[in-house]
C-alpha cells in the first residue's frame, strides 16, 4: 500500500495503478524514492518501469543481510532514467533459508553480472538466470563471504577439497 | 622433399576453432583480466570474460570500520581516481548525516576532482596508444602525469592515495601557495592536449585502427549498464554533473562533449574532449575560490584543529571520541552517484544507527562497462579486441572489489 504522503509521487503512483498487488510499501528519504516489492513480482515491476516509465538502465544490483532478524536478506535494485532524470530504488525482502528470487536478466541485460555477484556474495539464488556461477571467487568456494554470519578473517579452509585427491 | 604431404588447411566453417586465451597477465588488460575467446581464423567467434582475480573483500572490510577508516578504502578501489572515490563515499555519507560543506571545500572539491579526471585520462591515453601500436604517446602523457602526481603529493602528501577528502570537507588545510602550481600545470596543458592530437588524431595508422571499431548500438549500450564517455561516443549527452550536479557543479561553465559514431575513435574524441573541458572547471576552481573554512562546522563529525585540542577541553574530548568510537549515522540508505573518469560510480551506504556502516556497496563504472566487452568483440578480429579493450579504460580494481 501507497502511504499518504506519496500519493503525488508520480512513479510511485504509476505502480501502484498498474500492479496494486506488487507494491508493499513505499518510503521517500534522503531525496530518493524506495518501493517495496512482493519478491514473487519483481520481474513484472521491472518490465513496467522499463517500458511504461523509460528507466532504461539498471545502475545496480545488490543485497543487504539484516542478520538476525527475519525476513534477513533485502536484495535491491537501483534503477535510472537518462530521458526523465530520475532514479529509483526496489527493495524485495526474503527469508534466510534459501532465499531465492526471480532474475531480472531478461528485463536489462546488465543483471546478469550483478546478480552474479549477489549471488557469489551473498548466497541468494537467482531463478533462470543464464549463467548462475561465482563471478569474484573461485567456484571451489565455501560460503558467501558479506552475509554477517561469515567471519570477517573467512576460515582457515576456504575451498572445497578437490574430489580426485581422495 | 619427402615425407607426408602437409594437409590442406580446413574450411573456416567452424569445424575447427581455436579458443584463444588473453589474460589473466596479458599487458593489453591493464590488470588481471581473462578474457577467453574463440577463434575461426583470426575472427573471434565468441568470448567471455572471467574476473575476480583483484577481488579484495573491500566492502566487507569496510562493514568492519567506522565511517572515517572507510576513506582510504576508497581509494584502493580506483587506483587511477582516487580523488573521485574518495568523494562518492564523502557526499554518501555527508547526505546520510545532512551536513552542510562550506563553498571552499566543495571549490576544492571540484578542482581536485577534474585534477583527478586529467590523470585518469592521460594513463588511459597513453596506455592505450601503447597497445595499439603508438609508443611516444605514452612518454608525453607520462610527463604531464609526472606534474600532477606532485600536485597531489602537495595538497595530501600522497602522489596516488591520496584519500585527502574528509566526511565534511578536507583533510589538511591547503599548503601555502598551492595555487602556483595548478596555474602552472593548468597554463601549459591546453598545449599538451594539442600535441597529444598531433600525434594521434591525423595519424594514419591510428585511424586505421580505431575508426570503425568496437561500435554497437545506443540502447545496447545502455541495456548493458555503460556509462560515462562510451556513452557519450555514442551521442548521447549523459553527464552525471549536469544530470544531477554534486558539490557545486551546478556553478560551473563547461561542456559535455559527445560523438556520434560510437567506435574507438569517438571515444577517443570524446575523452579528449573532456580533458580540455576539465582544465577549463579547474582554471573556473581556481579563479573563483572563495575564501572562508574548509571544513564544516560540525565538531561531533570533524577533527578540531591541532591548536584548539592543546588549548580546549571540549576539543580534546571531541577528538577523543571520533578517533576512538566514531559518530553514529542516523538509520536510513543514500545512494549518491557522480561522474568519474570512467563512468557513473555509485556509493550505496545504508546505516544501521551505529558508528560503522551496515553495508557499503560500490557501483563501479568499470564492472558496467565490462559486461558489454564479449559483445563487443564478436566478429572482430583479434588486434581490434586489444583497441577495444583500451578504448573501455576500465580499471581491475574498480571492477574486482
Amino acid at each position: 500500500m501507497l502511504p499518504e504522503s506519496l500519493k503525488d509521487n508520480s512513479i510511485a503512483a504509476a505502480v501502484e495503478g498498474a500492479l496494486p498487488a506488487a507494491l508493499e510499501d513505499a518510503k521517500f528519504g534522503h531525496g530518493e524514492l524506495t518501493l517495496e516489492i512482493v519478491p514473487s513480482s519483481v520481474v513484472e515491476v521491472c518490465r513496467f518501469l522499463k517500458d511504461q516509465q523509460g528507466f532504461e538502465r539498471l545502475s545496480t544490483v545488490t543485497a543487504v543481510d539484516r542478520y538476525p532478524a527475519e525476513p534477513r536478506f533485502e536484495v535491491v535494485y537501483h534503477l535510472h532514467s537518462v530521458s526523465r532524470n530520475l532514479r529509483v530504488r526496489l527493495k524485495c525482502r526474503l527469508a534466510g533459508d534459501g532465499p531465492r528470487i526471480d532474475s531480472v536478466t531478461g528485463v536489462w541485460r546488465a543483471a546478469n553480472w550483478y546478480e552474479r555477484e549477489v549471488y557469489d556474495l551473498f548466497g541468494i539464488v537467482f531463478r533462470g538466470h543464464p549463467n548462475l556461477r561465482r563471478i569474484l571467487l573461485p567456484d571451489n568456494w565455501v560460503g558467501h563471504p558479506l552475509r554477517k554470519d561469515y567471519p570477517v578473517h573467512g576460515y582457515k579452509y576456504s575451498y572445497a577439497e578437490p574430489e580426485a585427491e581422495s | 622433399m619427402s615425407g607426408p604431404p602437409i594437409p590442406a588447411p580446413e574450411p573456416a566453417s567452424g569445424a575447427r576453432r581455436m579458443a584463444l586465451n588473453l589474460g589473466p597477465q596479458h599487458p593489453s588488460t591493464h590488470g588481471v583480466l581473462r578474457l577467453m575467446a574463440e577463434l575461426d581464423g583470426e575472427v573471434i567467434v565468441s568470448a567471455d570474460c572471467e574476473i575476480g582475480y583483484l577481488h579484495t573483500g573491500i566492502e566487507k572490510e569496510c562493514e568492519q570500520k567506522l565511517y572515517h577508516q572507510v576513506v582510504p578504502c576508497t581509494d584502493r578501489v580506483d587506483y587511477l581516481a582516487p580523488l573521485s572515490n574518495n568523494l562518492c563515499y564523502c557526499l554518501a555519507v555527508e547526505r546520510l548525516l545532512g551536513l552542510e560543506i562550506p563553498p571552499r571545500a566543495q571549490w576544492m572539491r571540484v578542482m581536485l576532482t577534474e585534477l583527478t579526471r586529467l590523470n585518469s585520462h592521460l594513463v588511459w591515453l597513453g596506455t592505450h596508444a601503447l597497445d595499439v601500436g603508438a609508443m611516444s604517446v605514452f612518454l608525453y602523457c607520462f610527463r604531464e602525469r609526472e606534474d600532477l602526481l606532485r600536485i597531489f603529493e602537495m595538497f595530501s602528501g600522497q602522489r596516488m592515495m591520496t584519500s585527502y577528502f574528509r566526511i565534511g570537507g578536507l583533510a589538511l588545510e591547503p599548503p601555502r601557495g598551492w595555487d602556483k602550481p595548478v596555474k602552472a600545470f593548468l597554463d601549459a596543458f591546453p598545449g599538451h592536449i594539442d600535441e597529444y592530437e598531433d600525434l594521434l588524431t591525423q595519424n594514419p595508422i591510428w585511424l586505421e585502427r580505431t575508426q570503425g571499431v568496437g561500435w554497437m548500438p545506443l540502447e545496447d549500450l545502455l541495456d548493458y549498464g555503460v556509462t560515462g564517455p562510451m556513452l557519450r561516443a555514442a551521442g548521447l549527452a549523459w553527464d552525471i554533473r549536469k544530470a544531477e550536479p554534486y558539490s557545486s557543479y551546478e556553478k560551473f561553465d563547461f561542456e559535455i562533449p559527445t560523438r556520434t559514431a560510437g567506435d574507438v575513435y569517438a571515444r577517443y574524441q570524446v575523452r579528449l574532449e573532456e580533458m580540455r573541458q576539465s582544465t577549463r572547471i579547474a582554471r573556473q576552481a581556481l579563479e573563483g575560490m572563495p575564501a572562508g573554512p574548509w571544513k564544516a562546522d560540525a565538531p561531533k563529525i570533524i577533527l578540531p584543529d591541532r591548536e584548539k585540542m592543546k588549548t580546549q577541553m571540549e576539543a580534546l574530548i571531541h577528538h577523543f571520541k571520533i578517533v576512538t568510537e566514531g559518530f553514529p549515522a542516523p538509520p536510513g540508505e543514500v545512494y549518491q552517484a557522480i561522474e568519474s573518469p570512467r563512468g557513473e560510480v555509485g556509493y550505496y551506504v545504508v546505516s544501521d544507527g551505529s558508528a560503522r556502516p551496515c553495508r557499503l556497496h560500490i557501483r563501479g563504472p568499470s564492472f558496467g562497462n565490462l559486461q558489454a566487452l564479449p559483445k563487443m568483440v564478436e566478429g572482430r578480429i583479434i588486434a581490434d579486441s586489444i583497441a577495444i579493450m583500451g578504448s573501455m579504460d576500465f580499471v581491475l580494481g574498480d571492477t574486482d572489489r
